[in-house]
């Protein structure tokens, strides 16, 4: 089956990733910008970060036939240095034209700090100013349920927001519902432990249908596995669930929601196959 | 939606990779009782006795409730807690 790993971060990951999710089916994948594992010291260094993105990575996946997407902000973590973030944000707008960004993200909150929120709500000013989709992380462990619905708060008193514009990641069992019921998508993260299993996954498939729903491996630097989606897609299997339902989640969605970004351009792998590339 | 196993085959799948999981939780357990040292005033296990508690229950969102005994609480008044912090700095 064809399938979109709508979060990972393939900067972390080496070329043989890239060959190994073409072979696993694997024919696009969009990766939001995020932490390196270190704090960046000037804009330069996220101005060079965002030409990888824009330049290196859709190579690189263009050599396996995976068609790759990006999305550009100061992470959260790093949000804590404001003026920073700030010279960021007014740098990222170079970016913005260029093909396969599909907008600004993964913008949110780490700690649920006063500085987060106030960068997150300056990532959002821009968003708006430049009619871009979001994607948004959403905090880990004992902080996601309290950040998730801070999120929500600020996303929902900004009346320029488009809710089906906006994508809300790493959702799980105790935060998934009030992320569909205001009408926002959720992506389903597949870690090994700090997020969810793909049989997790599948049980809120169960529960809350597969409307607006999406399901990543958000592979990175650290414990992650980026043929997560594969593991989903054979555990809806094993439940029973029909082709027509995996395909769904795992592809119909996500060319859903990235059609709402202007610079999404996308080769079904069926062309490529009637032209007899 | 409707789940396509019953849950006798659920059962059937699952049970021993559930007897596998509670007997690495007692495992953990035992081996914190036979270590050097008291972690019984630590918040965590009594996080996890509380989770299991849970399990213990027939409510019908176990993992909700469960994920909710390991995340801070939601203040609704966040926004003017931040404001005022922004104020007195």
């Amino acid at each position: 089956m064809y399938y979109f790993d709508p979060h990972i971060h393939m900067v972390s990951r080496v070329t043989d990733d890239y060959e190994m999710l073409a072979k696993m089916g694997c024919v696009g994948m969009s990766e939001p910008a995020f932490w390196a594992g270190f704090d960046r010291g000037s804009v330069d260094g996220f101005r060079d970060y965002f030409r990888q993105l824009t330049e290196f990575e859709p190579k690189r996946a263009s050599w396996y036939r995976v068609q790759h997407y990006t999305w550009l902000c100061i992470n959260a973590k790093e949000a804590e240095n404001v003026s920073l973030s700030r010279e960021v944000i007014a740098m990222i707008p170079e970016f913005l034209d260029r093909p396969g960004v599909l907008g600004i993200g993964e913008i949110g909150l780490n700690k649920n700090t006063k500085n987060e929120s106030i960068v997150f709500g300056e990532h959002l000013d821009l968003a708006m100013k430049t009619d871009e989709q979001i994607l948004i992380h959403t905090p880990h462990l004992e902080d996601k349920y309290q950040g998730t619905r801070m999120i929500l708060d600020m996303l929902c008193d900004d009346s320029r927001i488009d809710h089906n514009r906006v994508l809300v990641d790493h959702v799980e069992e105790h935060t998934i519902r009030a992320v569909l019921d205001e009408g926002f998508w959720a992506g389903m993260t597949l870690y090994p432990v700090s997020k969810c299993t793909p049989e997790r996954a599948v049980d809120m498939v169960e529960m809350y249908g597969p409307e607006r729903l999406l399901v990543n491996s958000a592979g990175d630097w650290g414990p992650s596995k980026p043929t997560a989606v594969p593991d989903f897609i054979l555990a809806m299997r094993l439940r029973g669930h029909p082709e027509s339902l995996i395909r769904r989640i795992v592809y119909d969605n996500p060319l859903r929601f990235f059609s709402g970004s202007r610079n999404f351009d996308f080769t079904p792998p069926e062309v490529y196959q009637a032209a007899g590339l | 939606m409707p789940i396509p196993l019953d849950g006798p085959e659920v059962l059937n799948r699952e049970f021993l990779e559930i007897r596998a999981r509670l007997l690495q939780i007692a495992a953990s357990l035992d081996r914190m009782d036979r270590a050097a040292g008291t972690v019984r005033s630590d918040g965590r296990l009594q996080q996890i006795q509380r989770a299991l508690a849970i399990l213990q229950g027939s409510a019908a969102d176990r993992v909700e409730q469960i994920q909710l005994v390991f995340s801070r609480p939601y203040e609704a008044n966040w926004k003017a807690t931040f404001a005022r912090d922004r104020t007195k700095s």
